[in-house]
């Protein structure tokens, strides 16, 4: 790993104005992500901001319930933290669910909310420094297409990469439509979640719209009432402490056998958090039915591309989805 | 700029300080270290303080076998900066016991077989340490069947859900179990 000067920001402000003033600077959270790339020589900052010592807030933890029911979570906020909040577990149990099956305890201690966002792909090819790739040296080429790629996009890719966004969390934050709190040297805005990761096009090594010298300030989670019944299922290689090959997101609302509020996003299938507008608008009105279901998962793998190893992916999406959203209208869909 | 602790200004990268020197509380005493910013909380502790318990198996967060514990948490080490602990309470495998009493966890793993080669152990002692205040703090997990209500068995599906970021090459792993109940259930930690 490359030597770096190292700085301990104690406030936003202070985070913010050290990053403007140096080019080659990153923020560091829990490191679980940082930490190993740089030891791989793939991230090489000068300068490295630690912000988890930022302040959480007070009793409450970091984590604030708004008047109208609706969360916001403070960046440098644990994972597990989140993970075990108890209103987290009872308004947004798909939340909770969704960090529980990503890395490990260990990993879930460290991480932090901000963090887990700007996790950087997993793609064995991006991690090899031999091999070809547009994300880690743009418009070098991928070794990916045309390579073992079983892990990799079916939905949204481009030809200059196939990479998918690793974390579970965000695709829960998708299905809730999360916004993102930055504060930059301009000042502060919100990004919807759904415009917060990119897709890659032909840069993939731009994975977010955060501009450089802005920094993830909290999460707000917006009031749903049917998130209450809401559930994730990831499908892996084995039983636990796996990247997803494919991840579900769901939260449903029945109303006398017609389903009236619906929320989808899927995981380990594209180069970000994919939010499944298709099957949610096939499925809002329609019957409570496994031939809605099954119907709404064609209609949002219809534009799914495999690239050899995981074609595989499509048919396992497809039947993730009917399954997962099958089970939350059995067991607590129905209003 | 008075809000920043900072170790070294970051407006003079062109001619940075390759060291810096911290203080770490480790096991109860106050250890203070010149180190680069770049040393692993793992090499601080193995390499600087010859704390050797805690050991060094993947060095990219995937076997668990630096496992140690901050301000009570289970933490990877090896993914870890020395320089962001700096203030925190950190517990080795070496600080879990008093007076040269093993703690129950480590008696547990005796008692149970819970090792062969005994690589794995220390991290895994650690895990299991921080995963049982985790239980008892209420913290589901993803076998949990429903996150919002509250759980009351720790199973031994819980178990080695809770326990999959330890790695055992040896496969140990029906001792382990075994000694994570024995130590649970003799209420020791309660």
């Amino acid at each position: 790993m490359k030597n770096f000067a190292y700085s301990r920001a104690e406030t936003v402000e202070g985070a913010v104005g050290l990053i403007a003033r140096n080019a080659n600077a990153k923020f560091l959270g829990g490191g679980t992500n940082l930490v190993d790339l740089m030891r791989e020589n793939i991230e090489q900052p000068d300068a490295v901001i630690d912000v988890t010592h930022l302040s959480v807030g007070g009793i409450d933890g970091g984590i604030i319930e708004l008047p109208d029911g609706g969360l916001l979570i403070r960046a440098s906020v644990r994972n597990s933290a989140v993970a075990n909040n108890p209103l987290v577990r009872e308004r947004y149990p798909v939340l909770s669910q969704a960090i529980l099956f990503g890395a490990s305890g260990q990993i879930r201690n460290m991480a932090t909310t901000g963090g887990n966002l700007m996790q950087r792909t997993r793609c064995h090819y991006f991690y090899d420094g031999t091999a070809r790739c547009n994300k880690r040296t743009p418009d070098s080429g991928c070794d990916a297409i045309g390579g073992f790629n079983r892990m990799h996009a079916i939905l949204g890719a481009s030809d200059s990469c196939i990479a998918t966004h690793p974390s579970d969390m965000c695709v829960a934050l998708a299905a809730l439509d999360a916004t993102v709190h930055v504060q930059g040297a301009r000042g502060e805005r919100t990004i919807p979640f759904a415009a917060f990761h990119r897709l890659p096009g032909n840069t993939p090594h731009e994975e977010t719209n955060l501009r450089s010298d802005e920094l993830i300030t909290a999460i707000h989670l917006p009031p749903l009432a049917f998130a209450k019944n809401s559930r994730y299922r990831k499908i892996r290689d084995r039983a636990s402490y796996a990247f997803a090959l494919v991840s579900v997101a769901v939260a449903l609302e029945i109303f006398a056998g017609t389903i009236t509020g619906v929320r989808l996003a899927l995981g380990g299938v594209a180069h970000k958090p994919w939010r499944a507008y298709k099957a949610e608008n096939t499925m809002l009105r329609a019957k409570a039915s496994r031939e809605t279901f099954e119907r709404a998962a064609k209609a949002e793998l219809s534009d799914a591309r495999g690239y050899g190893h995981n074609n595989f992916k499509i048919e396992l999406a497809k039947r993730t989805i009917v399954s997962v959203v099958t089970e939350l209208a059995e067991a607590g869909g129905v209003r | 700029m008075a809000e920043l602790n900072s170790v070294i200004d970051l407006r003079e990268i062109g001619s940075p300080s390759p060291t810096v020197d911290i203080a770490l509380q480790i096991n109860g005493a106050t250890h203070a270290l010149r180190i680069e910013p770049r040393v692993s909380l793992l090499d601080a502790l193995r390499e600087y303080l010859g704390l050797t318990g805690t050991k060094k198996g993947c060095n990219q967060g995937a076997c668990g076998a630096c496992t140690v514990l901050v301000n009570g948490e289970r933490t990877l080490s090896c993914l870890g900066l020395a320089v962001q602990y700096e203030g925190a309470d950190v517990t080795t495998v070496e600080g879990l016991g008093v007076d040269g009493t093993l703690h129950p966890v480590q008696a547990a793993f005796i008692e149970q077989d819970g090792f062969q080669c005994g690589y794995c152990t220390p991290g895994q002692i650690c895990s299991a340490v921080g995963m049982i205040r985790e239980f008892q703090n209420g913290m589901p997990s993803a076998v949990t069947k429903d996150v919002s209500v509250s759980i009351v068995e720790l199973s031994e599906e819980e178990i080695k859900e809770r326990m999959s970021g330890n790695l055992c090459r040896c496969g140990a792993y029906v001792g382990i179990c075994d000694a994570i109940r024995e130590a649970f259930d003799s209420g020791v930690m309660k």
